[in-house]
């Protein structure tokens, strides 16, 4: 008879397999990689020590990651809100985006405070902007049942095609000798420097521990994890559903949205379509890995960072595209995904 | 207009492929937003083998069987190793836009050979091609677009005419049922969700090779998306699938046609998203029995073997 | 003679669970064979060994006396072994002749005749085009029958497939049964229904806890002898009622749990029979242009348990539903100690100070939430009277410790996810915190279904406590005999009316299933 292979429940699901199947495909991941580097003809040993190295080799490499891993923090919190609740927010790009332009609006045209208050203003802009247009999907996915994957997808489109829209029309910088670009933020509206970064990464890590207290230790968070699990039993416990996912969705955009102020305020200085940057996704995945729980965001995000960072020091370094931080990230879902089966089963051979 | 019409049909067709790819892997029960990627794998992959081999049969054979890599990767994650649906789908389409701009780093704003260029272009057909208007918009055309007409019907004979789409509906609608009854649910996934990708290969083929033709980082733009919308439009049909894409395909070339307008084109860029959100509400709002999605969308089927 | 299908030393476990335990059993040509046993006695593992789906650890199975090695379902169908399983397996947006064609090769012509050949040989009237989801669960039932025995099945295994009958659907289940026994097939019957198992069986089998205990003939066995080796001790099946006359003919068997009642509390227990707790007046539910129920009036006195009785499917769960301000109605009047209740919702039902526990029927789907703990479960609704916006977990905490205690509730510690509890834990987690508020009124939604016996009475005597209490109880029930024997008054219901309302002490198991039918007097009729 032929050799069968089948997948037996395990008896108890325990954290230590938990952490050792998760580990081990993540090492498969790297070893792929290495496969496909090797095609390439790209020695994996150089990459993978010269990301590294490209991340965490110089004082300025590490305030470059931290830089990178302060939006993925704050995105990444905000789409776990969302997804503790089930709803599959990935218009993460799109929050972003109207996020900034929330706060540009106020940083071009209406600067007339001080520094402090203005960056205070800003930063409360971004949230609403950002909040309302994650809004849209949840009224749509309320009244009319609107898949909402699709329509926060549609949303960052649009985002894009908008800020788009006004960096090469109404909002071109006339001084920028025809360049398409946005009129760089006055002075005051930059976000100021703690340690060399902008102070970008205090926000995130009291936005963990904000997000850690709502979705663990208050009602509105326990609502919003009993309406995740299961809609009838948060209308068996007589929750407003409605009410609690519009709440959650907003908070879910505003999130996004203050990533976009710290991204124009403290990194870029100005408004731009590259604002967002493919962070709205890289934080679903990062959400996910961290099995939204938000300690540990904070953990996969700074991986993620020296990932990102890495691989665009290597792309001057070795040649190689910065695009195989995408397949790299790609390939360590593809594991976990493919890992998650044997924290419950494991594999039976029979004859 | 009949050049607008004929135009929105090339626009249309890479539209028509993957909707009717993602309506393969619904219908089988799985919701596989990997189309995006699969796309671009397919664009990328069929645009290296006409660079490099000069042969319009083989980039379409390349675009095809990197759509179909895609998916087997989707499948065996989802199928047997029950993994999360959504979540590998969005992998898949992160893995999909990595490896297209990997390759396609040193290929940007490079043009399709002449060669595979002309083999590919519009062809007139005989007697067909001769009615007037509708012979210039419908029958002049290349053979990938003849291709999909008869693909629409073929998938309609498929679903509603054959003993193995009535299984594949079983499979969809609920897979414990098919299994009681000794269907094999996972060999009716893979092969329905492999020739899906399959075609969302062939559709990103079509983009890069005759619909640009040119290979640009990110080529699909979104397109990939809208066919998993255009699904829940066409209610899982084929032929209203043909109709769907045509009229995106109009959405989507019309910022192209009204150059200098009163409107700026970036608004007019906007308009096939816009559409997709507002069509997409109108059709969930009234959803009746019979355009309703097959009941075991998006679960993991296993017998259960404690 | 010749068996036709023979178990022999069948063992199988799942991890370190012994699910079945050196099991033999020989099923005869034309004979109905029942398999008795409790909730995890193994009788559905055994079935699912018959069918193809699991694979036995140790023994063999001979189909007429030779050795076969069933490892998929295919392999069980083309040895003759049919299943109907307990959930149907049909697809609902086909119609019965597409769901019978599934899988298979036949073409329109060759399907046409073998069925109406069936059709004929056993009787069976069935409309080929239609739609499966607008059929009851009784024809849904003859569907499966009909696919089996398309294709060609030899023996049938029913799995508890009268759970959800009126007692005129299972004679008519029961009728196409012995007419498989006369073609010389046999029938594998799963029940527990113990008057059912002696009145078509022809032999019985027992199993208690993966073991098998003996196989019995009906004509030598009695349903006390068959309870005794199904439970493995002596027990008494009897609800304590405290009705001193029906008390003396319960108490044929010793027990000392029983609960003693003074005259004082029976005296009480009549006058506040008189004052009304909730009346119920013309209530309608329309979803999706479906009426889920239709102008359906009742009271509930104080201290009174009603009973609620319909094939599954009525309303009942619906109505039970909307009386907990769970699905909100729009006309009718409910009326709850004088405060009109209608289209409040269950905060607003909490911030009155309305006491009203209620148990659904999808207990992990509804009542509970299944990956959280105890703890998370117990705040579910007390969480809201918190005037505090953040959670205070400590009180639960200690509520649920207490609970474990109380209910003995088999856990890990309180902070568990309960998925992973049996069933039994679960459905004692939601009535002891459903009954920790000290309901006035309990609403319970076949709240043992798919329990041990020694569960459910437990939680036939919590019901009765409350009642002791002088709280009342809406009870929705499938089994007829304990809806009779626990309840004051019953309710019937059908196609989402109610059909009648009955004394239990008029009430008999087939008035009820007529009524539950929609004959209004509930004595004559043509059974359709």
């Amino acid at each position: 008879m032929v050799n069968q292979v089948r997948f037996v429940r395990r008896d108890k699901v325990d954290k230590y397999t938990n952490i050792k199947v998760k580990l081990i495909s993540i090492v498969a991941a790297f070893f792929i990689m290495s496969l496909f580097l090797i095609m390439l003809k790209i020695n994996p040993k150089d990459a993978f020590i010269g990301m590294i190295k490209g991340a965490f080799g110089s004082p300025l490499r590490i305030r470059q990651t931290t830089i990178k891993a302060v939006p993925l923090i704050i995105t990444s919190l905000g789409i776990l809100t969302a997804f503790k609740m089930k709803f599959w927010n990935i218009g993460g790009e799109g929050q972003i985006l109207m996020g900034a332009f929330g706060a540009s609006i106020l940083a071009l045209f209406y600067n007339g405070f001080n520094s402090t208050t203005l960056l205070l203003l800003m930063a409360l802009s971004a949230a609403v902007f950002g909040g309302l247009y994650a809004l849209i999907s949840a009224v749509l996915k309320i009244y009319f049942k609107t898949n909402e994957t699709i329509v926060t997808l549609m949303l960052n489109y649009i985002a894009l095609k908008f800020i788009t829209y006004l960096q090469y029309g109404p909002w071109k910088d006339k001084k920028a000798l025809g360049f398409p670009k946005i009129a760089n933020f006055p002075d005051k509206a930059l976000l100021p420097n703690l340690l060399g970064v902008n102070v970008g990464w205090i926000i995130a890590l009291i936005l963990i521990i904000l997000v850690y207290i709502f979705m663990n230790h208050t009602k509105k968070g326990y609502e919003i994890a009993i309406i995740g699990e299961s809609i009838n039993t948060a209308r068996y416990a007589g929750i407003n559903i409605k009410a609690v996912t519009i709440l959650c969705v907003f908070l879910s955009g505003a999130l996004c949205g203050i990533t976009g102020f710290i991204q124009s305020s403290g990194v870029n200085g100005t408004l731009s379509v590259e604002i967002a940057g493919g962070v709205g996704y890289t934080a679903i995945i990062i959400a996910y890995l961290s099995n939204l729980k938000e300690p540990f965001i904070l953990i996969v995000s700074v991986l993620f960072a020296a990932l990102l960072q890495g691989s665009s020091y290597i792309e001057t370094s070795l040649k190689i595209p910065n695009s195989a931080a995408l397949i790299l990230q790609s390939l360590i879902l593809f594991c976990i995904l493919s890992s998650e089966i044997f924290t419950t089963y494991r594999l039976k051979f029979k004859d | 207009m009949t050049s607008f019409l004929h135009a929105t049909i090339i626009a249309g067709t890479p539209l028509f492929l993957s909707t009717l790819g993602e309506i393969l892997n619904e219908k089988a029960g799985n919701l596989n937003l990997g189309v995006e990627g699969m796309m671009l794998m397919g664009a990328v992959a069929g645009f290296l083998a006409a660079k490099g081999t000069n042969n319009a049969f083989l980039a379409i054979l390349c675009s095809i069987l990197f759509g179909c890599i895609g998916a087997l990767i989707y499948a065996f994650l989802t199928i047997t190793l029950r993994a999360n649906q959504t979540v590998t789908g969005l992998a898949l389409t992160i893995f999909g836009s990595g490896i297209s701009s990997f390759i396609g780093q040193n290929l940007s704003g490079k043009v399709v050979p002449d060669r595979v260029k002309y083999f590919l272009s519009p062809i007139k057909l005989p007697l067909l091609g001769d009615i007037p208007f509708l012979g210039k918009v419908f029958f002049t055309q290349d053979i990938i677009v003849y291709f999909s007409y008869i693909l629409a019907f073929a998938a309609a004979f498929y679903f509603y005419k054959t003993r193995i789409g009535l299984n594949l509906k079983a499979v969809g609608e609920n897979p414990y049922a098919a299994d009681a009854v000794s269907i094999n649910v996972a060999l009716y996934k893979y092969v329905n969700i492999l020739a899906g990708g399959a075609l969302c290969g062939l559709s990103g083929g079509y983009l890069s090779l005759i619909y640009v033709p040119a290979w640009q980082n990110n080529i699909t733009s979104g397109r990939g998306w809208i066919a998993v919308a255009l699904v829940i439009f066409a209610a899982w049909n084929p032929c209203k699938a043909l109709l769907g894409a045509y009229l995106f395909g109009g959405l989507d070339i019309i910022g192209f046609r009204i150059q200098d307008g009163f409107i700026s084109k970036y608004f007019l860029d906007m308009l096939p998203y816009l559409v997709t959100i507002i069509i997409l509400t109108l059709f969930s709002f009234k959803r009746s029995k019979k355009n309703s999605p097959p009941k075991f969308l998006g679960l993991p089927y296993f017998r259960e073997e404690r | 003679m010749k068996p036709l299908v023979s178990l022999k030393n069948i063992d199988k476990s799942f991890g370190k669970v012994k699910a079945l335990c050196d099991v033999s059993l020989d099923i005869y040509e034309g004979e109905i064979h029942t398999i008795l046993g409790e909730n995890g006695a193994g009788k559905s593992t055994l079935i699912n060994i018959l069918s193809g789906i699991y694979a036995p650890d140790k023994g063999e199975i001979s189909i007429f006396g030779r050795k076969v090695n069933l490892s998929s379902p295919r392999d069980a169908i083309s040895n003759g072994i049919g299943t109907v399983y307990q959930h149907f397996k049909l697809v609902e947006s086909m119609t019965v002749k597409e769901n019978i064609l599934l899988g298979q090769r036949d073409k329109d012509k060759d399907f046409n005749k073998k069925i109406e050949y069936i059709l004929k040989k056993y009787d069976i009237k069935v409309n080929l085009e239609k739609y499966i989801e607008d059929m009851s669960v009784g024809e849904r039932q003859i569907v499966e029958i009909l696919k089996v025995l398309y294709r060609g099945a030899k023996v049938l295994i029913l799995d508890e497939p009268t759970t959800v009958f009126t007692p005129q659907e299972a004679e008519k289940l029961f009728n196409i049964m012995r007419k498989i026994k006369e073609e010389r097939c046999s029938v594998i019957f799963i029940s527990h229904k113990m008057d059912e198992v002696i009145k078509i069986s022809n032999r019985i089998s027992v199993l208690r806890k993966g073991n098998f205990i003996k196989t019995l003939d009906k004509e030598r066995t009695s349903i006390e002898e068959l309870t005794r080796l199904m439970v493995g001790e002596n027990v008494d099946l009897k609800i304590r009622k405290r009705e001193s006359k029906k008390e003396k003919d319960f108490n044929k068997t010793s027990n000392n749990n029983e609960l003693s009642i003074d005259k004082k509390s029976e005296e009480k227990r009549e006058l506040s029979l008189r004052d009304v707790l909730i009346k119920v007046e013309g209530i309608s539910l329309t979803e999706d242009v479906k009426k889920v129920f239709n102008n359906i009036s009742f009271d509930v006195k104080k201290g009174e348990i009603f009973g609620i009785a319909g094939i599954a499917g009525s309303g009942q769960r619906e109505l039970c539903e909307a009386l907990a301000g769970v699905r909100k109605i729009k006309k009718g009047d409910i009326i709850f100690e004088g405060e009109n209740l209608t289209g409040k919702s269950v905060r607003e039902f909490m911030k009155k100070g309305i006491n009203l526990g209620f148990v659904p029927e999808d207990r992990l789907g509804m009542g509970l939430v299944g990956s959280m703990d105890m703890v998370d479960n117990l705040m579910l609704k007390s969480y809201q009277l918190e005037k505090s916006p953040f959670l205070n977990r400590k009180p639960f905490k200690e509520r649920a410790i207490e609970l474990v205690k109380k209910l003995n509730i088999k856990t890990p510690d309180v902070n568990y996810p309960i998925k992973y509890l049996s069933g039994g834990n679960i459905q004692k987690i939601l009535l002891g915190r459903e009954i920790y508020i000290n309901p006035k009124l309990l609403i319970l939604v076949y709240p043992v279904r798919g329990l041990d016996i020694n569960t459910c009475y437990t939680i036939y005597n919590i019901i009765n406590e409350e009642r002791e209490k002088g709280n009342s109880v809406i009870f929705v029930g499938e089994d007829l005999d304990i809806l009779i024997e626990l309840c004051d008054r019953i309710m019937v219901m059908s196609r989402g009316e109610v059909t009648k309302i009955v004394d239990s002490k008029d009430a008999t198991k087939e008035k009820l299933g007529l009524l539950m039918l929609g004959m209004k007097d509930g004595e004559s009729g043509e059974i359709c």
